[in-house]
């Protein structure tokens, strides 16, 4: 079988368990006593194994298959959660991941993870901390109540005295090929030979089962056998078209808790199953004597396994690559269609005109559909932070609740694969700088804990990200001597900056708090990095803060990246065109209504003074100044509260324009933030509104 | 016998240039280019190449030369070099020549200072003819723009 095919199935499932894996973890973390996050963990490990062994990824399959022997043990709450078992499990998923990565690269997914294993397995055997070995077996006598056992009293009185009676009993899965064609003569052959070197005591699914094919890949059996187990294993194998077969030797610990009904005073109370006892080291294995379990597992599972496949089945995967193969088309289509109405108005037929006008109808519809299906929840990059914010607080000892909100907002693709970065640097700020270690926050008055906040939400036409925390604030004396020091401004200028100009200092290139470059940042790279990343983006950041109470990081993106609506204006003969979503309004100002205040040009708007800038002077245009015109065309501006007017020349139209990049030769410049195609082939170019307020 | 290698052969400034064949995309002949603001004067602006917004370069700037108004015979080179698309403005591009790189020489002494940087080496072609090579990661090195802007200013 080609598994090439399902490889990116198998690659984009196997993301999302980890996914999903990684949540529940931590989500059991905060709430250790709910089993029922357990069971979700459970069978997402389950599901993520099954899925490993078929595409003969082992040390996936095997280490996902110790991982799960743990979480088997805590969801029959034989094994209560403590911080060393989240800390090897999460080690566990790191590894699936590293793995995982692996495959996407090309990879054969292995890796030496025997460290991890042995970790997992003294969990598995109690051995790792002697107090928690008590408290399973504690543990222990409810928990095999609650479990249903394979082998009915009898026979597990059958097993246990041939045990006693010291006669060797095996607890053996066989697995067959996935390409079988007659899976029952095969289990027949495997019958056959274990009759002949012992009795079968049971089987599951049963014999008749079994022989009608009323069974998956995979059955166990329980015999009590003449030959030793290495005999066994590879006389089943013999047979052909066997994938593996995992025998345990089973002892009366082992029987009970593999299935084996509590049995009055003979009930042994041991947190050991038979997995443990299990010979190979189980890097080998694909699917082990686990399956007995697995497959009541799978069983539970089915039913809402059918519910989310009919959830599924409503959606479809589409790769991004074609999806951006249509934003292009339909960019080129946008041009057109603005061309379109271009010489519809000047050749005035009315047929035309009204083909034209239903085209541009039927194409903003398309549009708006496009676009959707480029927008994608930024959940996709949050869910990572949780897990980051875990790890970081435990590097540098202090106690910090990651709460977010607004994750369901949606984002476009092409936005959010930039913005992780950013964040993550941020967000490691706020950690590292912001939230103070526990006894100064005690010594603070505040809780030990700190908090900080990953809020996103819409606005209008943009997304707003906060990352906001409890911590100890920008320290402005600080912050102003360091800019000084590192010569960002001059001494003089830093007694005319206000305090949200110093907040923003901290933006500005070469500029570090941190007194010693720790682990977590100050690797030489400052927040001027996020900055021109989220420039870049089209966005900006800004920051506030309040000595000791904390900082707020408020980072405003564009809602796409791809097709704006946008004002497109005249400076003689060249145009250009402003975004939209930062126009106020429009309208004109006579020259005598334009004031100079301390050398800067005034307005009045609507009641208040707002500054005045010539674009032309800003974009040093050689084919207009509006110094000879006595009334001016005016696009009042807005970033945040300021208001700004800016003068251009003449207005053309509003339009929706398709954003191009200026290229990688020409990067970071001021005031324009990109161009776009007018329907005339002409190319304009974007002005950037945020750089027009100062 | 080294390699052999095609060559576009472009004229500047009454002299010859020439850039190997798999560096450039095309050959165009001049667009409506539109200015960019606040970018060195070399940098004439940016063109529409069927849908892709490309900057252009005026290669008569970008040497130092005095700069000429565009002819019938200018043309834009589209060249593609360390991950930049970019177009040099040239006064004609009309040929496409075989040389050997064992007749590529490293550039003569007299051609100091900081253009020689620019230079990969000069080409011997038949009796009589140099070909100046481009070193193009040079042309388009953006840290070193920088640098001659401050000589320039």
């Amino acid at each position: 079988m080609d598994m090439n095919a399902y490889l990116s199935m198998f690659i984009d499932e196997s993301n999302d368990h980890l996914q999903s894996l990684n949540e529940n973890l931590l989500r059991l973390e905060s709430e250790p006593e709910d089993l029922s996050i357990v069971q979700v963990i459970f069978r997402s490990a389950h599901t993520l194994k099954g899925m490993s062994a078929t595409m003969g990824f082992e040390d996936l399959a095997s280490l996902t298959h110790e991982m799960e022997n743990v979480l088997d043990l805590v969801r029959n709450e034989k094994l209560k959660m403590d911080n060393f078992i989240f800390d090897t499990l999460f080690k566990g998923l790191d590894a699936l991941e590293s793995m995982v990565q692996d495959i996407i690269g090309g990879g054969t997914g292995r890796a030496d993870v025997s460290a991890i294993v042995a970790l997992l397995q003294s969990i598995f055997k109690g051995e790792y901390k002697n107090e928690s070995a008590s408290a399973a077996s504690a543990a222990s006598a409810d928990g095999s109540s609650g479990s249903e056992g394979i082998l009915d009293e009898f026979q597990s009185s059958v097993l246990l005295q041939s045990i006693e009676a010291g006669h060797s009993v095996f607890h053996t899965v066989v697995t067959i090929r996935e390409d079988c064609m007659l899976k029952a003569a095969r289990a027949y052959m495997v019958f056959d030979f274990l009759e002949r070197s012992g009795e079968v005591v049971k089987s599951q699914p049963s014999v008749q089962d079994i022989e009608q094919e009323k069974f998956e890949r995979s059955f166990t059996v329980f015999t009590i056998s003449s030959i030793n187990q290495e005999e066994l294993k590879n006389g089943i194998e013999s047979v052909s078209e066997i994938e593996s077969a995992v025998v345990t030797q089973l002892d009366s610990e082992s029987l009970f808790q593999l299935g084996g009904r509590p049995t009055g005073a003979s009930s042994p109370a041991g947190t050991q199953s038979a997995a443990s006892a299990a010979p190979a080291p189980a890097a080998a294995a694909s699917s082990d004597a686990k399956a007995a379990k697995a497959q009541t597992a799978a069983a539970s599972a089915a039913p809402s396994g059918q519910g989310g496949s009919a959830a599924l089945s409503r959606t479809i995967r589409v790769d991004i690559e074609r999806l951006d193969a249509l934003m292009n088309l339909f960019s080129e289509l946008l041009i057109d269609r603005v061309r379109l109405e271009q010489l519809a108005s000047e050749i005035r037929r009315t047929e035309l005109s009204e083909t034209v006008e239903h085209m541009s109808r039927v194409s903003g519809d398309l549009q708006n559909i496009v676009l959707k299906l480029r927008m994608v929840p930024v959940e996709s990059v949050f869910n990572r932070f949780p897990r980051m914010v875990r790890d970081l607080a435990k590097s540098l000892d202090k106690k910090i609740d990651l709460v977010i909100t607004g994750a369901e907002t949606e984002l476009d693709r092409t936005v959010i694969d930039e913005i992780g970065d950013p964040l993550v640097h941020l967000l490691r700020n706020s950690l590292d700088h912001g939230v103070e270690p526990i006894p100064d926050r005690i010594a603070a008055g505040k809780e030990e804990t700190g908090t900080v906040h990953l809020r996103a939400f819409h606005s209008g036409n943009h997304v707003f990200i906060e990352i906001e925390d409890d911590g100890r604030g920008i320290n402005k004396e600080k912050v102003t001597q360091i800019a000084i020091k590192n010569g960002v401004i001059t001494a003089d200028e830093a007694t005319r900056l206000t305090d949200n100009e110093i907040n923003m200092l901290i933006f500005a290139a070469g500029f570090s708090t941190a007194d010693k470059i720790s682990d977590i940042s100050g690797r030489g790279v400052g927040l001027d990095v996020v900055k021109t990343k989220i420039s870049s983006l089209g966005g900006h950041v800004t920051v506030e803060s309040v000595e000791g109470k904390g900082s707020k990081f408020s980072i405003q993106l564009p809602l796409t990246l791809s097709i704006i609506s946008a004002m497109l204006v005249k400076l003689g003969t060249e145009k250009y065109a402003i975004p939209l979503s930062s126009i106020v309004e429009t309208g004109m100002v006579r020259r005598e209504h334009i004031r100079k205040i301390h050398g800067n040009l005034m307005m009045e708007f609507r009641g208040s003074v707002i500054p005045i800038v010539s674009l032309s002077q800003v974009l040093q245009s050689p084919s207009y100044s509006e110094a000879d015109e006595a009334e001016t065309e005016i696009v009042v501006i807005r970033k945040g509260e300021k208001l700004v007017a800016v003068m251009v020349d003449e207005f053309i139209s509003q339009s929706d324009i398709v954003l191009k990049s200026l290229g990688k030769y020409l990067t970071n410049i001021e005031t324009i933030s990109g161009a776009t195609i007018l329907g005339d082939g002409q190319v304009a170019l974007i002005i950037d509104p945020n750089a027009l307020i100062k | 016998m080294g390699e052999e290698m095609k060559v576009i052969v472009f004229g500047l400034a009454d002299e010859e240039y020439g850039i190997e064949v798999d560096k450039v995309r095309t050959i165009e002949r001049m667009l409506p280019i539109t200015r960019v603001p606040k970018t060195p004067a070399f940098i004439k602006g940016v063109i529409n190449l069927r849908g892709v917004v490309l900057p252009v370069i005026d290669l008569r700037g970008r040497f130092g030369l005095s700069e000429s108004e565009p002819t019938e015979n200018s043309r834009i080179i589209i060249v593609a070099a360390n991950d930049l698309e970019v177009g040099f403005i040239v006064d004609a591009a009309n040929d496409v020549i075989d040389i050997d790189s064992d007749n590529i020489d490293s550039p003569p002494e007299v051609v100091g200072g900081i253009k020689a940087k620019y230079l990969r080496g000069v080409a011997k072609i038949g009796d009589n003819r140099l070909l100046i090579m481009l070193n193009l990661s040079e042309v388009l090195n953006k840290n070193e723009i920088i640098q001659l802007e401050q000589l320039e200013g």
